[in-house]
């Protein structure tokens, strides 16, 4: 939607009184705006309508006008999916009665409770729900801060452009060559991500460029997920191709001869992959809402609202938990959140001790997958998620639960997006 | 006598789960039931490739539920999400899938060949 029309429809909303009008007794009243359309934000905004009644405004803000799965977008590198197929737009959102801005925000003011974006306009609001995502550490790697860099040493820890940047250096790189991926320091996006992305590129380079390696430096002292299944995969499937170096953090890049420094040794590669050190999306620390380690947010686990902000909820990857930084987790949050403010805006009660699950699955061929699954649970005296009893991964992986991931992806789009 | 109101008690505490105050399913339900939806579908109308849960005989539900539990029915990720809920979230889960009607869900569509 353009923005004047934007604009005008929420000028007639609230002029000829619809909203309210469409208030029942007991009914979520208000407005709700929703800053970031990645799995947690489009999901906050259905759920507010399907929990919180037809008179809740609920305003979805979001620079991007297509939503890019990560999920499954290591298979892009791998060469079994094409981007197009992890695309959508945001249109079956629509029916849902959920205003779309796509547009980028430049300011929060917590005190008079309104965003501004990139127009210069502003926006109130009674509650504001941040799903950023994460933020890229560039202080960390400065050589890597400027966009140009980022086309030659690609991160592709955004799903999009970036994921088709690292494919096509993949398919120009000759037979004998070295891809080396960098992996941060824990917590980061997708746990067991950067192991699935090393299985990817693997099972591309042996069908097509065998005599190549691919060189995992990792600043975890040990594999962060599925330490067991990646290490037997890799030596099952690719023998010899991937090399895992632990405690070896990226300090330093050579942008133009693509390499990478750690404190032990120089590593010159073909293709190199850097996925930076990472913290809460910048829209959040702006308004000092992570703060913890300066890097990541501290919500209420019954709200999400922030420890710091009052009225301002903080959903996915920018929270501090004992949750992986998943889809599946952001989603799960974003239902606990949308009841909440659901009940908070109609003067009711929250759930008291969420439970909700998660499922991960990580694909170490084009057919083969292994999950990770559990159980997460509230815990009222340490007032924080934590694993409930059962939880635990495949014994192998298998075609079947390569199967399954493939209708995973297609359940949670269906229930995001439309 | 203490006991036994211990026990009425805990089992009240269960029951407020079953049902809120306006007579609706409450918000712990259906936020663990919504969180079934990234492979089961929104209310349990699986896109495909998994089991429907909405409209399931909810005996059947507990049954499987329990049999993931103690390993009689095999399964990839199911025995993990069994042993992590409790009888009566099983339960409550089983009434809530069961009360869900069956339809065809939508499913957005990727933009694919436009890119």
């Amino acid at each position: 939607m353009q923005r004047r029309d934007f604009l005008k429809l929420l000028a007639a909303g609230s002029a000829l009184g619809l909203f309210p009008e469409l208030a029942k007794a007991g009914e979520a009243q208000g407005r709700v705006v929703i800053v970031g359309g990645g799995y947690a934000g489009a999901t906050t905004a259905k759920y507010l309508r399907l929990w919180g009644g037809s008179a809740l405004e609920i305003i979805l803000v979001e620079k991007n006008t297509t939503f890019v799965s990560c999920p499954m977008s290591n298979l892009v590198l791998g060469g079994s999916k094409r981007i197009g197929e992890l695309t959508f737009n945001y249109s079956g959102l629509d029916a849902y009665g959920i205003k779309r801005l796509h547009e980028m925000v430049t300011g929060i003011d917590p005190e008079r409770r309104k965003i501004m974006v990139e127009s210069g306009d502003e926006l109130t609001y009674d509650r504001l729900v941040l799903a950023p995502g994460v933020d890229f550490l560039w202080d960390k790697l400065p050589m890597l801060a400027l966009p140009e860099a980022q086309e030659r040493i690609p991160h592709a820890w955004k799903a999009g452009p970036q994921t088709v940047n690292l494919r096509k250096q993949l398919e120009a790189m000759p037979d004998g060559g070295v891809f080396a991926i960098s992996i941060p320091l824990a917590p980061y996006r997708c746990p067991p991500g950067p192991y699935e992305r090393a299985s990817q590129v693997a099972y591309y380079l042996k069908q097509h460029k065998p005599k190549s390696k691919v060189l995992v430096l990792d600043a975890n002292p040990e594999i962060v997920s599925k330490k067991g299944l990646f290490t037997k995969a890799w030596a099952d499937l690719y023998p010899g191709m991937i090399e895992y170096r632990p405690n070896s953090a990226v300090t330093e890049v050579d942008v133009q001869r693509r390499i990478a420094k750690t404190e032990f040794e120089a590593v010159k590669a073909d293709v190199l992959n850097v996925i930076p050190p990472q913290s809460a999306g910048g829209i959040a620390k702006s308004i000092g809402a992570a703060n913890v380690n300066e890097r990541w947010c501290e919500v209420d686990f019954l709200t999400y609202e922030s420890k710091r902000v009052p009225n301002v909820h903080i959903l996915g990857d920018s929270v501090s938990a004992a949750l992986p930084k998943s889809a599946h987790i952001a989603t799960s949050q974003a239902k606990v959140c949308a009841s909440a403010i659901a009940a908070l805006l109609s003067g009711q009660a929250t759930d008291p001790q969420p439970v909700f699950a998660n499922t991960c699955y990580s694909y170490v061929t084009d057919k083969l997958a292994m999950h990770v699954a559990n159980v997460y649970r509230y815990d009222a005296v340490k007032q924080v998620m934590l694993p409930a009893e059962g939880g635990g991964v495949s014994d192998k992986p298998s075609e079947m639960e390569g199967n399954y991931a493939q209708w995973w992806a297609k359940n949670i789009w269906s229930d995001v997006l439309s | 006598m203490k006991n036994i109101f211990l026990g009425v008690a805990a089992l009240f505490g269960v029951a407020n789960f079953a049902v809120a105050a306006d007579g609706n399913v409450s918000s712990h339900i259906r936020i663990l039931a919504a969180s079934c939806a990234a492979c089961h579908g929104h209310d349990g109308n699986s896109v495909g490739g998994t089991p429907v849960l909405a409209g399931l005989d909810p005996n059947y539900f507990i049954a499987q539920m329990q049999a993931f539990r103690d390993g009689s029915r095999g399964a990839t990720v199911m025995q993990h999400h069994a042993k992590g809920l409790t009888p009566e979230e099983t339960d409550l889960l089983a009434k809530y899938f069961a009360a869900q009607p069956r339809k065809t869900p939508a499913t957005p569509m990727p933009l694919g060949d436009l890119m």
